[in-house]
């Protein structure tokens, strides 16, 4: 089975073209660089996805956080819902760890703004 | 009159890399003026990634990416003025500004660097029949209050326009437990990069309507829904085609348009394409030691651009400022409509420069030819160039040679 895919991992956004067997990648080509085969491997097995969105502050505002690596793609409405059910107590720094671990995918939720 | 030896108008990222690179020059007795209450500009509500993979080689969001400028201002203690409005500008480089603390007051400056970035074009409501209700906004607006304010400005979206805005908007509403209903996309092709309608809308399910439009508003207070269309060779929509979507929201991703309102008050010559000044490779407007760089100059795809630009703005207002003397020439570049425009649109000194183009229309199996009259410059085959996408060309000195225009042009088999 062929599949086609665009790569994600930088804005030149190169047109992929996946052979794939029983779940199994058997060539990748399109890709001009060696990150886009990486990508494509992933994205017919197990694709991920950085997550970036926004928390609630104590004072009421939001601040830009985002998870620091990526996460499984399926998982990103319930890490919404966690996120969206913390506060983040102020002053924060970028960088600063919001959530750790969430839902057991090894990424950290971290601030990307200071306030 | 207060005097600066260099006044940035804007504290954006063209404009705290401008000033990073100036001081870096030299240049310690300047300013930057930012309207806002932070520097950052636009990239503040970027909260997606995707920035710096070419700066930094690690992938940033917007306000990351800002930070990194900031904290450069900061460590190298570049004085800057917030929440300040510069009013005028005037040719022998007087600056009129005010805020609250100070009122109204003017700098006599040496050089200027014009760094004012874009605004969104909200003409794609002007000419959409039907009523004027709540609910419509255009795409930087909704990413303002999701983003920056924590409000959701609607729940049953439909967006006008993919553009990359357009494109982040369709996932940070969809992810924010709005339905996105569908991005209508008036041209055949979308202005949005491939990676955007890859994880924004398909990820997502999203439907893109290439070659449709709104047609009509609905609602009397709130938006209740609009009509879309799908849209002939013309761009005209066609009757038969129209489809009621009911929606509270509509966002419109129409393009972007350099201010240049200051520009205009300094008698900076414009260029009808871009929008922006007239500029040479570094980056000097018409006006003598008036500089624009970043989005005033000509919208980019990518903030990485912008700070490769406003650098040469920078090193080039301090390289004015000491007053060296420089050979100078005059090559005006020209295009052939295929392509678009150039940045920049002149060349005043020969030496290594890198000429930005966009082109007209999405063409395949192309060749990029620069001629001087018959003698060919510069040729490369390429096979696919988009509106979208940004392309450059460094040519050298001896390339140069003693051309006097220079045209950009496309052929296209
Ligand atoms: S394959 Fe490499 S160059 Fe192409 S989009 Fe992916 S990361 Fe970028």
């Amino acid at each position: 089975m062929i599949k086609e895919l665009t790569c994600i991992v930088c804005p030149k956004g190169c047109a992929l073209r996946v052979e794939l067997e029983n779940q199994q990648v058997l060539s990748v080509t399109g890709n001009a660089c060696p990150r886009g085969k990486q990508y494509a491997i992933d994205e017919c097995t197990h694709p991920t996805r950085t997550l970036t969105t926004t928390a609630r502050t104590a004072d009421g505002g939001v601040v830009s956080v985002k998870t620091d690596r990526a996460i499984p793609k399926e998982l990103m409405f319930d890490c919404m819902a966690q996120i969206n059910r913390t506060v983040v107590s102020l002053p924060v720094r970028v960088g600063d760890v919001i959530l750790e671990n969430i839902l057991g995918t090894g990424a950290n939720v971290i601030a990307t703004m200071n306030l | 009159m207060k005097e600066i030896e260099l006044v940035i108008v804007g504290g954006g990222p063209a404009g705290m890399s401008a000033a990073v690179a100036a001081y870096e020059s030299g240049i310690s007795d300047l300013l930057i003026i930012e309207r806002d209450a932070r520097l950052g500009g636009i990239l503040q509500q970027c909260i997606h990634n995707g920035f710096g993979l070419h700066r930094f080689g690690e992938e940033l969001t917007g306000p990351e990416y800002a930070w990194k400028y900031e904290k450069l201002v900061r460590e190298k203690q570049i004085p800057f003025l917030p929440n300040t409005m510069v009013l005028d500008i005037t040719p022998d480089k007087v600056v009129t500004a005010t805020n609250a603390t100070d009122g109204v007051f003017q700098i006599k400056a040496k050089a200027i660097i014009l760094a004012m970035g874009c605004r969104e074009r909200s003409r794609g409501a002007l000419n959409i029949a039907g009523t004027r209700p709540a609910g419509i906004y255009t795409a930087g607006t909704a990413q303002k209050y999701v983003n920056l304010k924590g409000y959701m400005p609607g729940k049953e979206v439909v967006i006008l326009g993919s553009g990359d805005i357009g494109l982040i908007m369709a996932r940070r509403m969809t992810l924010e437990g709005a339905k996105v209903h569908a991005v209508c996309e008036l041209m055949p092709y979308s202005g949005g990069l491939a990676r955007n309608i890859e994880q924004c809308l398909h990820d997502f399910d999203i439907p893109l309507r290439l070659s449709h439009t709104v047609v009509e508003i609905h609602g009397k207070e709130r938006l209740t829904g609009v009509t879309i269309a799908k849209v002939d060779k013309n761009r005209r929509p066609i009757p038969e085609t129209r489809e009621y979507i009911p929606c509270d929201t509509l966002l419109l991703s129409v393009g972007l348009i350099p201010e240049n309102e200051l520009s205009k008050t300094a008698s900076v010559t414009l260029d009808r394409v871009t929008g922006g000044a007239v500029v040479d490779q570094d980056r000097q407007t018409s006006v003598e030691g008036i500089f624009a760089c970043g989005n005033v100059l000509h919208v980019h795809d990518l903030v990485d651009y912008v700070s490769e630009e406003a650098e040469i703005a920078g090193k080039n207002a301090a390289a004015y400022i000491r007053g060296e003397a420089i050979e100078r020439t005059e090559i005006n570049l020209r295009t052939d409509g295929k392509i678009r425009y150039t940045v920049p649109q002149r060349i005043t000194q020969k030496k290594d420069v890198t000429v930005y183009f966009r082109v007209a229309d999405v063409y395949r199996n192309v060749t990029v030819k620069i001629l001087d009259g018959e003698r060919v410059v510069y040729q490369k085959k390429k096979p696919r160039v988009a509106p979208g996408e940004m392309e450059s060309i460094t040519l050298n000195a001896d390339q140069l040679a003693d051309a006097k225009e220079l045209l950009f042009a496309l052929e296209v088999k």
